[in-house]
């Protein structure tokens, strides 16, 4: 017998931190085998964020770089214009991406930096105990949203992949899921051809992965891959928004 | 014998560090300081470096901080509103124990405050402005020709040490012009960079560059290897001018252009029997204390001079400990003291 | 011919491997507790393994080793 699955060796084999059921686990595994198969772990420097995936330096086993909140592409654009041969990825929460980093991820994007997002979309804060964030859905219940969120309070969810696609230097953008077994390959797909767009020198790269957060959504893990699927995806569209044809 | 050029200060700046071997600059325009940005659109493409104009301030620290931690010599520069929103940035390089070059062009505060210089950013360069038990290593030049030689010591001191390195200047030294004699060839230290995330090709550990560590205890030591190193700085890197204090009545603590302004009222002083000698910072962290130590006893005051409320004021007066006492005198808002106003003061000073 | 090897000590217990096994051979064990305190995956009837590899596929902590 001859082994079909086993850990990537991109990344390393510690125990990971994620609560039981948390996406970035696969979310994490993907990036690793894209790595693995495109033979790019040596030349590959990642970017950690701030959430709960702040330390995944420790899970990543190329060069890691821990940046301030919301400030992965800009630190990202420092290392890609340093070491250009270099293969560089950002790995980013709604709340680094799109709150706190819409200025950084916006700009990396139109300058079409030759870098790769991995954008975790989970509708909430994690590690700060389950905060609104800027991709919370109407009427979603989190801490800072207890009656829900409303529109004339709380104003509406960002659509990252959309708001992106209208920028010329964002070559590749693509929302994928990762709520059931196809769509988990379908996500693995899209993340390893954005690193393969970076590898071709297109331009700035990013793939939006809708994920869960059991513990702060109140759901099993189960019950939270239902609820991705019941809810986020009907809202946030899985598809190609720029790139669909790009040659690799 | 090297190039002598006639050049402005902020422009001086930009060549410096290309000539230390910086060929990554990211910055933003902001007024007094934009021509080194402009010198680096020009001529970074010119030497094979990177210039870019980031989205803000906020973004170009955090260009500098990859940068850095892609093992290169890096630099940014701004004034004062902009040099606040690097704070986070700072902090973070500091705790990640990150080389690079910051240059704050002081302009008038607080806030947006107005476009002439000051010097009300001592406080912020020297006791943190970002958070944390950090320090950089700030150097305050005088003159253009220093412009030149603090820059490129600046890139070897933070290389040396693995930390930030600021250059503070003023409006007044990044706009003037004067004459600048450049070496042929620049010292450059070559400091261990295996540290760098340089991507490991398969063939080491690899690299995590980071300022966060979550156990209590390994946190603390990671801070105290932080002050362990400020400590050795403080003894090996205090640098200081001083100015005919050998037999002054009273000695002038001034720092920048004010040092400039300090020398004149030293002639005018001299010319009116009053002996003024002048102490002049040139690393305002560490504080040059040893310069106190050798000029103690021999002035029967000393006479603070800030475009500031009197910022530094503070650092003298601990240096300086009770033994004497401590005068000031000052402008803000961008308003340049007055040879005329400073020598009243010394008569004042004289006359009690 | 198909088996799976499930990393006992880092599984977390999450059940998303019961969930999308096809065969549904995999259950909670409640009479163990791993050294995190979870009550571990395993599989139940070997020889019904296809090796499709759905398990090791959504398990988020790299649990599952597949072998064909």
């Amino acid at each position: 017998m001859a082994v079909v699955f086993d850990r990537p060796h991109a990344l390393v084999d510690i125990p990971m931190h994620y609560c039981p059921g948390c996406t970035h686990g696969i979310a994490h595994r993907l990036v690793a085998e894209a790595l693995d198969e495109l033979g790019i772990e040596g030349k590959t420097v990642g970017i950690s964020s701030v959430g709960c995936s702040y330390n995944n330096y420790f899970y990543f086993n190329c060069d890691m770089i821990q940046a301030p909140h919301g400030r992965a592409p800009a630190v990202a654009t420092g290392v890609k214009r340093s070491l250009p041969e270099n293969i560089v990825f950002t790995y980013q929460g709604d709340g680094d991406l799109a709150a706190i980093g819409t200025a950084e991820i916006v700009h990396a994007a139109t300058r079409g930096e030759k870098i790769t997002t991995v954008f975790i979309n989970n509708a909430i804060y994690g590690m700060t105990s389950g905060q609104m964030a800027p991709t919370t859905l109407i009427n979603q219940v989190t801490t800072t949203s207890p009656y829900g969120r409303k529109p004339e309070l709380h104003g509406f969810p960002i659509k990252v992949c959309e708001l992106l696609s209208t920028l010329e230097g964002a070559v590749y953008v693509e929302r994928v899921s990762v709520h059931d077994i196809k769509n988990i390959m379908n996500a693995k797909k899209a993340i390893k051809k954005a690193f393969q767009v970076q590898m071709a020198n297109k331009g700035f790269s990013i793939v939006e992965v809708l994920s869960t957060c059991p513990t702060n959504w109140g759901l099993s893990p189960v019950e939270a891959l239902k609820w991705l699927q019941d809810n986020m995806v009907s809202f946030y569209p899985l598809g190609n928004f720029r790139g669909r044809d790009l040659e690799v | 014998m090297g190039e002598r050029l006639l050049m402005k200060g902020n422009e001086v700046i930009a060549e410096a560090a290309i000539r230390a071997g910086c060929r990554h600059y990211f910055g933003y325009p902001i007024t007094p300081q934009t021509e080194i940005a402009h010198y680096m659109a020009k001529k970074m493409p010119k030497v094979g470096g990177v210039f870019l104009q980031a989205e803000s301030e906020v973004a170009a620290i955090n260009m500098v901080y990859g940068a850095a931690s892609a093992g290169k010599r890096v630099m940014t520069s701004s004034s004062s509103p902009g040099i606040s929103l690097k704070q986070e940035g700072i902090s973070y390089a500091s705790g990640a124990r990150l080389p690079a070059v910051v240059v704050n062009i002081m302009r008038g505060g607080p806030g947006l405050g107005g476009i002439q210089p000051s010097q009300s950013d001592y406080f912020q360069a020297t006791k943190g402005g970002g958070h944390g038990d950090y320090h950089m290593i700030v150097l305050a030049p005088s003159s253009v020709q220093e412009m030149y030689e603090l820059t490129i010591d600046a890139f070897n001191l933070a290389d040396t040490y693995r930390m930030l390195t600021m250059i503070l200047g003023d409006g007044i030294l990044g706009q003037m012009m004067e004459v600048v004699n450049f070496r042929d060839e620049e010292p450059i230290v070559q400091a261990d960079k295996s540290w760098a995330t340089t991507g490991h090709g398969m063939k080491r550990e690899h690299n995590i560059i980071t300022s966060i560590h979550l156990d209590p205890a390994v946190l603390e030591q990671w801070n105290r290897e932080l002050q362990e190193k400020y400590r050795l700085i403080a003894e090996k890197e205090q640098r200081y001018e001083l100015y005919r204090c050998e037999d002054a009545e009273i000695i002038i603590v001034a720092y920048g252009s004010v040092a400039r302004i300090a020398k004149n009222v030293i002639k005018v002083a001299e010319e009116e029997g009053i002996k003024v000698g002048l102490l002049r910072p040139i690393t305002l962290w560490p504080f040059p204390t040893k310069a106190f130590e050798q000029v103690i006893d021999k002035p029967r005051a000393f006479l603070t001079v800030e475009m500031s409320s009197g910022q530094m004021l503070e650092d003298v007066m601990l240096a300086v400990n009770g033994r004497k006492p401590v005068y000031f005198t000052g402008r803000m808002g961008g308003m340049i003291p007055q040879v005329d106003d400073i020598m009243a003061k010394i008569r004042e000073i004289k006359a009690n | 011919m198909a088996r799976v090897t499930f990393r006992e000590d880092r599984c977390k217990g999450c059940g998303l491997c019961i969930h999308v096994c096809p065969k549904q051979i995999i259950r909670e064990n409640r009479e163990r507790i791993n050294a995190h305190g979870y009550f571990p995956a395993e599989v139940v009837e070997m020889d019904k393994c296809i090796g499709c590899a759905f398990c090791a596929t959504i398990c988020p902590d790299c649990v599952i080793k597949v072998e064909k």
